[in-house]
């Protein structure tokens, strides 16, 4: 196990716990797939696992040693953090924000050399934005961004790379090229945990799923068993479906038809003027 | 960068050549050149001592410390505003942002109004400049939340106290001797700055100078984010203190022996990452390099342009404002 985590609490000030009781591990090659609805402390954990924030309670162990043991950097070289894209202030090139990575490698006073390029540029090549390299990263989209943040991460060389909500603010095509790629580091022997807003996507890479709710992990363990119908209403509030769909050859997670939307039925014909009519009344 | 480079020791030279006083440039060569041929044995080169010993004085014991103290004070400015800027994610931060001009202020017109001398004077600068940040930075520790925003209102916090302590002091000075010294010491100038003021200050530029030229590529991480650097394995706290330390003594230097001077900390980093990005393995040689230049002609500009001295500060600012607003208006600044 790389990383075990045992009865994991946190709260930042003295009034509400944030999550307490979190116990899960890690292996080689795995991924692990946190959900959970917004602001229950998906990210609190993963800053937490990033040894950004000290735990409150319980332990974090890291190669069996006790991540409060280790410094920054020791932490840095086995985890890689990818947080949720922000605003960057000064127009940094994607070359140089990715050599960034290679801090934990480097002395204190050292500054990257030929080596450390190459290593930037071999990262740069695994997510394939070589396109954008002398590109200023407040200029990229947020897609490339994202990637240029998990090329950075990759650069540090780490075994786990923790990724917050890597999927959010990118379209449709992004949100599953970026899920293709963080499949195929894990594949390449990565470790990952990463926090999602699509449970559908936990099908799509995960090995393990975690739903966070009530401050703790509601249900953890396989995603067919923990991305359920029950379990998404419970979490979420909202009717779901989850079906095998023999198209796709895989598990599908697909919002009902409820009350609330008036879905366009392709049964039925085309949109009437009497539909119309109704449109008003229903406001 | 070659450009950059060879442009500070052009500046430097002919800078000499400025002044009221004057001394022909071919006289000021030859007394430039005079110690370094008396050095070679057996008189092999020799230059006639054309020049009058009043010519040897105003070069060696005036306008050579002069220009030396212009490139300590823009080089040190500017790599200070270039790393605060840094250090403070944010673009229009200057050295001054903790209250160390205030508080050396307040230090030096207390000085004057106790009627201390001159060396006293840059003490008393240097040591208030490097309390009102200590205040700034405990004041900071007392609340726990988003550090680097509430070290700025700290800042602001006690750059107003020190402000208005400078009035005070300036309100109950002798309005017709002590008042004036105050105002002129407030507003700059390398006049005055002799040999002995520059032996005083240099060791803390050098060293200041040197640290964060060393941990000058991890400044860039501190720039992206604090957690993403502390990820990238960098204890921010520690690095944040180092930085903080540093620019303080050289800012603090830079005001005990020239006074305050705005400007040149916001506008030359700007320029330098025009001319080389923002990558600060290159922005701070380059703001070095360009800080010492702005000023020594800045420096120029106040001995030449009038029959008296204008103040440095003034200057910086009319020189250094529009200048600023020129640059806003183009679009490689990156981050507007």
């Amino acid at each position: 196990m790389i990383l075990d985590v045992n009865q994991a609490g946190f709260r930042y000030d003295s009034v509400r716990m944030i999550f307490s009781g979190i116990s899960f591990s890690l292996g080689e090659q795995e991924v692990l797939c946190i959900l959970g609805p917004n602001g229950i402390g998906k990210s609190t954990l993963i800053r937490c696992l990033a040894n950004l924030y000290p735990l409150c309670a319980g332990s974090i162990r890291l190669h069996d040693r006790d991540i409060r043991s280790l410094n920054y950097r020791d932490v840095a070289r086995v985890i890689g953090y990818v947080p949720q894209a922000h605003e960057i202030t000064f127009p940094f090139s994607v070359r140089e924000f990715v050599l960034m990575g290679r801090a934990p490698h480097l002395g204190l006073f050292a500054s990257p050399g030929k080596e450390d390029r190459t290593k930037a540029d071999e990262a740069i090549g695994l997510v394939g934005i070589q396109k954008i390299t002398d590109k200023p990263v407040n200029e990229i989209s947020g897609g490339e961004y994202q990637l240029a943040m998990i090329a950075r991460a990759l650069a540090q060389e780490p075994e786990v790379l923790l990724l917050d909500e890597p999927t959010s603010h990118l379209d449709f095509g992004n949100q599953i090229r970026v899920l293709e790629i963080i499949d195929r580091l894990a594949r390449d022997g990565l470790s990952v945990i990463m926090s999602s807003h699509f449970p559908d996507h936990a099908f799509l890479t995960s090995n393990n799923v975690a739903i966070m709710q009530h401050g703790s992990f509601m249900a953890y363990g396989l995603a067919e068993e923990v991305v359920t119908e029950t379990n998404l209403k419970a979490t979420y509030g909202v009717d779901v479906s989850i079906t095998y769909s023999h198209d796709v050859e895989r598990h599908v997670c697909v919002p009902h038809r409820s009350g609330q939307c008036r879905c366009r039925d392709p049964k039925q014909p085309e949109y009437s003027p009497k539909m119309a009519a109704m449109v008003p009344a229903m406001r | 960068m070659v450009f950059i480079y060879s442009l500070l020791p052009l500046i430097f030279i002919c800078s000499l050549f400025f002044g009221r006083y004057e001394v022909s440039p071919q006289h000021v060569l030859q007394i430039l050149a005079a110690p370094v041929t008396d050095l070679v044995p057996g008189n092999l080169i020799q230059i006639e001592h054309t020049w009058t010993a009043a010519e040897e004085n105003v070069i060696y014991q005036i306008r050579l410390p002069r220009l030396v103290a212009a490139v300590l004070v823009g080089a040190g400015l500017s790599i200070a505003g270039a790393a605060y800027q840094g250090l403070f994610k944010n673009p229009l931060v200057s050295p001054d942002i903790l209250g160390v001009a205030s508080g050396a202020g307040f230090g030096a017109a207390l000085a004057i109004l106790l009627s201390w001398n001159m060396a006293m004077i840059q003490v008393s600068a240097f040591c208030f400049g490097i309390l009102a940040v200590t205040i700034t930075y405990l004041l900071s520790r007392f609340y726990r939340t988003t550090p680097t925003l509430i070290l700025v209102l700290s800042g602001i916090i006690v750059a107003a106290f020190f402000t208005a302590l400078i009035s005070l002091t300036k309100y109950v000075a002798d309005p017709y001797e002590k008042l004036p010294a105050i105002t002129f010491w407030l507003m700059g100038s390398l006049a005055s700055v002799r040999y002995s003021d520059l032996l005083m200050v240099i060791p803390f530029f050098l060293i200041a100078t040197g640290i964060l030229l060393l941990i000058r590529w991890r400044i860039n991480l501190l720039a992206v984010g604090d957690d993403e650097a502390r990820a990238l394995g960098i204890d921010t706290k520690r690095m944040g203190q180092v930085i903080i330390l540093c620019s303080t003594l050289i800012t603090a230097s830079a005001v005990c022996i020239a006074g305050i001077i705005g400007w040149v900390g916001l506008v030359v980093p700007h320029l330098g990452r025009m001319l080389v990005g923002p990558d600060y393995t290159r922005l701070l040689p380059a703001c070095l390099l360009l800080g010492a230049c702005y000023m020594l002609i800045i420096d120029d500009l106040a001995r030449m342009l009038t029959n008296a001295e204008i103040p440095l500060g003034i200057l910086t600012a009319i020189v250094g404002a529009p200048f600023f607003a020129y640059l806003l208006s183009r679009k490689s600044v990156g981050w507007i």
